[in-house]
């Protein structure tokens, strides 16, 4: 089963549906029980940084994420379950994130890159090429310069450009794919990101079962 | 960088696609969810789904058509037609929509959009205006372009951005329909006044005017419905135009 982590963190419908239409069995739930029979983790969200924070604490979630990810259960982010995965964001105040991956999550436009273009409307929004920073088992049958999907106002700033797999052109270098281990974050939407993205989750689903086992 | 976007949209009236299309190969050419994964697979960026169905007790075949795409269309898809409540909106999303794109009801209570960006985040809000020429400047009308409101078009799309819309449609009616091109310069004058993305409609006929929306007038994305379903634009051959003119383009 792959526990798609729920806390009210938005439509989640269409990432559901993409986990069926590969062939595996998504369940959506908050409790440990339920959660500890999935061997794959998914963390969808929209909305904004502060809201899902206190919402995944609240329902201890934080905490049991960081558990399972420990055990080396697969896991992934979705776009704002990405931004989650880092230590930390300014989007409402500043807000804590799960700490999985080194570095802050800022607005376009605040960070101190100086190659921001201010033209560049807010949000990033629409297809975006994906550039190669180094390769991964995940990228398999990817061809350079696939699109995908993003909507979002604010990106990672990653502590470690290691830890980037995939990243797109915005002026600034947005992460769309973060690793570190077993615990995996795409600030795009690979549900809604065609052939390309169901591909990318293909690999996860298919690693993550191999990692599972 | 981020691409261009073109759109495709469907008037669906009674969970059929109206007006037919003119695809060959395709077993049901009114068949809604079949022309989305067609249109998925030639290219498409995007979809539409307008539903056009009059009365309300007949909504639930229009949702059953929206569940469906989601399970075989893999790319961003807004529903629209008949959205008056943050409990439509409700409706559409959980049905598997990424998007709700609202009309009539946000010039009547422009509340709604604040409110469904609050419950369900600004991306998944989009305000359609439509708009016709009143002397020096733009009109907003509602009621499927019938009633005029004596609002103006500029002003409504930055009060939608600042209520909480996370993207604007804007249909010109005076170019709608007529194939005569979009309206260039409406669409740069919103275009420069909002943040949010700004999607044209309503007027395309050839490819060169996508090429003179996303220049001249600065739109992020060109919507248009029955130029590409009857094969008079032919969506690859159009990203490959702007491709080669320029334009950033998914191909």
């Amino acid at each position: 089963m792959v526990g798609i982590i729920d806390y009210d963190a938005g439509n989640v419908g269409s990432v559901m549906k993409a986990i069926e239409k590969l062939g595996g069995n998504p369940v959506l739930s908050c409790d440990r029980n339920v959660l500890d029979k999935c061997n794959i983790l998914i963390l969808p969200g929209v909305g904004s940084f502060g809201l899902a924070a206190k919402s995944l604490k609240l329902r201890a979630m934080d905490e049991y994420i960081k558990e399972a990810v420990s055990k080396g259960r697969p896991f992934l982010g979705i776009c704002l379950g990405m931004q989650m995965l880092f230590d930390k964001s300014y989007e409402d105040g500043e807000n804590e994130g799960l700490g999985l991956i080194s570095g802050e999550v800022l607005r376009f436009g605040e960070g101190n890159d100086p190659a921001w273009d201010d033209e560049l409307k807010i949000p990033h929004m629409g297809w975006n090429k994906l550039i190669r920073n180094r390769d991964d088992s995940l990228l398999a049958g990817l061809s350079e310069g696939e699109y995908a999907y993003f909507v979002h106002s604010y990106y990672a700033v990653p502590k470690d450009w290691n830890d980037v797999v995939l990243y797109a052109d915005y002026s600034v270098r947005v992460p769309g794919f973060v690793r570190k281990d077993n615990v995996m974050g795409m600030q795009f939407h690979p549900e809604k990101s065609s052939v390309t993205g169901m591909k990318l989750l293909k690999n996860f689903l298919k690693e993550g079962n191999e990692i599972a086992d | 960088m981020l691409t261009k976007r073109i759109i495709a949209c469907l008037d669906v009236d009674h969970g059929r696609v109206v007006k037919g299309t003119k695809f060959s190969g395709l077993q049901d050419v009114n068949d809604p969810v079949e022309l989305a994964k067609y249109y998925s697979e030639i290219g498409i960026d995007e979809l539409v789904f307008y539903d056009i169905t009059a009365s309300n007790e007949k909504r639930d075949i229009f949702l059953n058509v929206v569940q469906e795409t989601a399970f075989n269309v893999y790319i961003p898809f807004t529903v629209g037609g008949g959205i008056r409540t943050v409990d439509d909106f409700n409706k559409v999303l959980k049905a598997g929509a990424d998007k709700v794109s609202v009309n009539s009801a946000a010039v009547k209570d422009p509340s709604i959009i604040s409110s469904a960006a609050l419950k369900f985040g600004s991306q998944c809000v989009v305000l359609s205006i439509d708009a016709k020429a009143a002397g020096d400047s733009w009109e907003v009308y509602i009621d499927g372009g019938r009633t005029p409101t004596g609002i103006d078009a500029v002003e409504w799309a930055k009060k939608g951005e600042a209520l909480g819309a996370g993207e604007l449609v804007l249909n010109c009616i005076d170019t709608d329909g007529v194939k005569n091109g979009f309206n260039l310069r409406l669409n740069r004058i919103i275009s420069e006044e909002v943040s949010i993305p700004v999607i044209a409609s309503g007027g395309a006929g050839k490819m060169e005017h996508f090429l003179d929306v996303f220049t001249e007038g600065k739109a992020d994305a060109g919507l248009a419905a029955s130029v590409f379903h009857f094969g008079e634009i032919d969506v690859k051959e159009l990203k490959k135009y702007l491709s080669d003119n320029g334009v950033n383009m998914r191909i």
